[in-house]
């Protein structure tokens, strides 16, 4: 089955199962866990950070040691509940259980979760395509400890001299969000999870983070001759690392049942691994040998009962979900709704700074576009630089009062300086030049370069960015460049 | 008993007749001189008993409050932690554990001038009602050296009963208070599950375990369970609500207060068991109760829904001893037989009997039929109580079918062993609060409890009737000869 390694130049499929052989489709549901955003851990007191000197927030909870106890972390729980309302689910009583099974990553040999009643049921997730993905759950547990294996080739536990364990992540709250099967090409997969991620990002339950591990994939992959109602046989595949390996993965592992199926041969149902530098999955184990958990309801922690109250104060807390955010630049815009400057206004950061521009009045088209471009090239931006410096640029740019190049300019030095917009504009010594210097200066240019002026007054109007540019230079970049494109019209139709 | 209660102990520190330093010296010297007897203790703190008690006694010297337990000597069950002392569980397993970090209890005992003078013995991971199976050998009855003290807390028993510390810590997930208690003939207690903090105390069965005292007199129990009570925001089990003033029932009328005999807990029991029950209701009515027979049918389905219920828990509570962070290693190739070396060596037989059990009624496709249907039992029996406690006020029955058994006697029997905690176990499933308190001798002169049983957070009633039961007991045991020579007199 060499034959079906995916290239990277196919990373770029639509929406369809065109990526398979005629007649076959792909269904597919992932299961994403997100870490939470929260000071502390799920069940203890120790700090929640990434990138700590190994084994220092730790515990004797964390660590599982003899005779200590969970004891749940309230904001934890907040967070997944809000997780939960942003995708449209039933918040609803649940409790506590223990998974068991021993692996050293996990001090205590076995991960409180949730079983058979998740904190959330029942959602769904709009794409910006408008498709919609339907949220089986998303329950809360625990982290596990982080295993480096040295030695050895593999890089995997089997075959490596010595492993060493960091249980800094032991306990770090996470969300388990199980997708239905509703997922039907490996670009659709890749949307939901960046859909995904965005609202994670945007309601402050995650970093979305995924080479920091704060947001991880896995994918069930299963294959059907399109008409064909029931679910064939199921593979999961870890290890998806970033949104890449998840389409690479996918494509892969879709291609590697529909190539078993026509060459006559079963698919077994399997826990397998992508592999991202060979590009391809490798069976880990078979459902037979899989663990039997031996789920029972946790007995050191008590039912969770949230009350309507409850709910619906973090419901307002939501704020606007990137959905909705998106839905706002675009009706103003006339953009696709998939348009990357739009993605990027909408993140949690600066979304507030696009969101003040627009309530002041600024043409959207700027205010969009120096949030995408110039602010997100800023990030991140000190605490002290106001919303309402950058409100004002764009204004002072929508009204002409300062050109493209002087209005970005001025944001680069406020976010530097922390000064007023007025003290930066001074700062730079940046001053409108009058209608009537512009108009000398433009007549100046257009004596020394007589030839292009009369190419262009004879219709050659591409030549109109070689006098901008060279007024530009003249004015050192003090013009207003639309004004300079006005008055270099005026002076052509005079002739 | 020869010893003060814990009440004069730290009446007479505070009011510095005796100093800490010398009650405290006498206490490790008795622990010292009966422990090669006994087997009692596991650790001995000479040094960190000594260092607190001079603590005690310079903050009396400046003027200072001690604490309601100022210099009073207390011995945990070494399945509680405290900083400086290792904790065993009785088991090989946690060989050289020494932990971190105290319990809630050691914590709340300290803080009240309490000074921990050592770790007694039990079963091996609280798994057992003789104490014959610690990894570090039986621990013996005081009263008779060739009987067993009870189990599992049988190092706290044996060591309040030889007068050595007037307090002691268990835990009791099926009796293992009341039980010992009853052999030993010292008051035990075991509280409404959630009353005590369980955060520092070793897991056996999580939804059961509960921490209690053993003391010499039912005052003792109560000053110490108020001591310890209390919610503790490091255990999400524990209640918020004030036990109040135990020690204030003593003295209170019981008239009118309607007491029931379980009659399930009788039909088992040893005649002379019996005897002493009846005798003790005759004098309960005579100061006024009215005293009933009744009926909890369910009850006598406690012992096979506990079995399925506390190894489910066990089983997955000592997954954890595995051999990776801390106690016992033994090394293997790869980590999965690091994991079977580790608690093939460190765990004993019957610990590994009950994670089979649990590990067996959790499994996929048995679940339903053994550990579903043992919480549906357990609920039965919640109501059971609960009905019976429409009518009467408490109940009272046997503690233990037996009075102490011989060494050896039971111990390659797993169901006759498991028949010593019948009458203890229902407790522990509705987790409500009972009592052991020592009420007669049998024919051999060894110690009879009476079981006083309450509703969920009654303990102020269970107390009631216990100081009037202690009023009308009958026959103090005598000590085992050898014991009594070995005792140093303060």
């Amino acid at each position: 089955m060499a034959n079906i390694e995916v290239s990277p130049d196919e990373l770029a499929l639509s929406g369809g199962s065109e990526f398979l052989p005629k007649g076959w489709e792909l269904v597919c549901g992932l299961e994403v866990h997100t870490e939470l955003k929260t000071k502390t851990k799920l069940f203890c007191g120790c700090e929640n950070v990434f990138g700590a000197q190994a084994n220092t927030n730790v515990c004797p909870t964390c660590l599982g040691l003899p005779g200590s106890l969970p004891v749940l972390n309230e904001r934890a729980l907040e967070i997944a509940a809000m997780i939960g309302l942003a995708l449209s689910a039933k918040v609803q009583a649940s409790i506590f259980h223990r998974k068991n099974y021993f692996y050293p990553d996990m001090p205590k040999d076995f991960q409180i979760s949730q079983y058979d009643i998740p904190l959330n049921a029942d959602g769904y997730l709009v794409l910006p395509s408008g498709k919609r993905i339907g949220i089986e759950r998303a329950h809360v547990e625990e982290d596990t400890g982080k295993i480096t294996h040295l030695g050895g080739t593999s890089g995997r536990i089997h075959g490596a001299e010595r492993a060493l364990i960091d249980y800094n992540r032991s306990g770090v709250p996470l969300v388990e969000i199980v997708s239905r099967p509703d997922i039907a090409s490996p670009e659709e997969a890749r949307e939901y999870v960046s859909e995904l991620r965005s609202t994670l990002v945007a309601i402050g339950a995650s970093d979305g983070k995924m080479e920091e591990g704060s947001l991880r994939v896995d994918a069930n992959v299963s294959v059907r001759p399109v008409g064909e109602v029931p679910f064939r046989t199921r593979c999961e595949i870890k290890n998806l690392n970033s949104l890449r390996s998840l389409v690479r993965a996918i494509t892969f592992e879709a291609r590697r049942q529909v190539d078993a199926y026509l060459a006559g041969e079963k698919v077994t149902q399997q826990t397998r691994h992508w592999d991202e530098n060979v590009g391809r999955t490798v069976a880990l184990r078979n459902k037979e040998e899989a663990e039997d958990y031996r789920y029972f309801p946790e007995p050191d922690l008590v039912p969770l009962r949230p009350s309507e109250e409850w709910i619906e104060g973090l419901r307002s807390q939501l704020g606007e979900l990137p959905s909705e955010r998106r839905a706002r630049l675009v009706a103003g815009l006339g953009l696709s709704a998939t348009n990357d400057q739009v993605e990027t206004a909408i993140s949690v950061d600066l979304y507030p700074f696009v969101k003040s521009a627009l309530d002041a009045g600024v043409d959207p088209k700027i205010a969009v576009a120096r949030c995408a471009n110039e602010l997100a090239s800023l990030t991140p931006l000190d605490p002290g630089f106001e919303v309402s410096w950058f409100v004002e640029i764009l204004r002072m740019e929508t009204e002409g009062g300062v050109s493209a190049t002087q209005a970005k300019s001025m944001l680069s030095e406020v976010a530097k300086s922390l000064i007023s917009p007025k003290d930066a504009q001074e700062k730079l010594g940046i001053s409108q030049l009058s209608e009537d210097q512009l108009t000398g200066t433009v007549q100046e240019v257009i004596q020394q370069n007589p030839a292009e002026w009369g190419r262009f007054i004879n219709g050659e109007s591409q030549l109109q960015g070689f006098f901008v540019g060279k007024i530009m230079k003249v004015t050192s970049g003090k013009a207003d460049g639309k004004a300079v494109v006005r008055i270099l019209r005026n002076l052509a139709e005079r002739g | 008993m020869t010893t003060m209660s814990a009440y004069e102990i730290a009446e007479s520190v505070r009011d510095q007749k005796v100093t800490a330093t010398s009650v405290i010296e006498r206490s490790i010297s008795n622990a010292n001189a009966l422990n090669p007897k006994l087997n009692a203790f596991l650790a001995i703190d000479r040094e960190g008993a000594l260092e607190a008690a001079e603590r005690i006694d310079s903050i009396i010297a400046k003027g200072g409050s001690p604490g309601r337990l100022a210099g009073v000597p207390i011995a945990l069950k070494d399945n509680m932690c405290k900083v400086g002392l290792p904790t065993t569980c009785g088991s090989k397993i946690l060989e050289g554990w020494n932990p971190p970090y105290d319990a809630t209890v050691t914590k709340l005992l300290q803080s009240e001038g309490a000074i921990i003078v050592g770790k007694t013995n039990l079963d091996e991971f609280a798994m057992g009602s003789s104490t014959e199976n610690s990894a570090f050998g039986p621990t013996l009855n005081p009263v008779d050296l060739t009987r067993v003290p009870g189990g599992s807390s049988g190092g706290s028993a044996s060591s309040v009963a030889a007068g050595i510390v007037p307090i002691a810590l268990g835990s009791d997930t099926g009796g293992s208070i009341r039980q010992p208690a009853s052999l030993c003939g010292v008051v035990g207690v075991k509280p409404t599950y959630g009353r005590v903090s369980r955060y520092g105390l070793v897991a056996f069965a999580s939804s059961l375990d509960q921490i209690g005292p053993f003391t010499s007199s039912v005052m003792d129990s109560a000053i110490t369970l108020e001591v310890i009570s209390g919610f503790d925001p490091k255990d999400s089990t524990s209640y918020d609500q004030e036990v109040g003033s135990l020690s204030a029932q003593r003295g209170l009328s019981i008239e009118g207060l309607r007491v029931g005999i379980v009659t399930e807990f009788i039909d088992g029991s040893d005649p002379e068991v019996v005897g002493a029950l009846r005798d003790a209701a005759e004098g309960l009515a005579r100061l006024g109760a009215e005293v009933v027979e009744i009926s909890i049918p369910e009850t006598k389905l406690g012992l096979s829904a506990y079995y399925l219920i506390a190894p489910a828990e066990a089983s997955s509570n000592l997954a954890r001893f595995d051999g990776v962070r801390f106690g016992l290693r033994v090394e293997g190739s790869n980590i999965e037989e690091t994991n079977v070396l580790t608690r093939t060596k460190g765990f004993g037989a019957e610990v590994k009997r009950r994670i089979m059990l649990g590990t067996y009624a959790l499994s996929s496709g048995y679940y339903d039929a053994y550990y579903a249907k043992a919480q549906q039992v357990r609920t039965l029996i919640k109501s059971g109580f609960e009905q019976a406690y429409q009518r009467v006020d408490v109940l009272i029955s046997p503690v233990s079918p037996t009075t102490a058994f011989k060494i050896g006697e039971r111990s390659l029997d797993p169901l006759a062993m498991y028949l010593s905690d019948v009458c203890t176990i229902p407790s522990n499933l509705a987790g409500h609060p009972a009592m052991s308190v020592p009420y007669a001798l049998d024919s051999q002169g060894l110690p009879i409890g009476v079981q006083v049983l309450a509703p969920a957070l009654r303990e102020d009633l269970m107390f009631r009737l216990a100081f009037a039961l202690e009023e009308s007991a009958s026959g103090v045991p005598t000590l085992d000869p050898s014991i009594k020579e070995a005792i140093i007199h303060g």
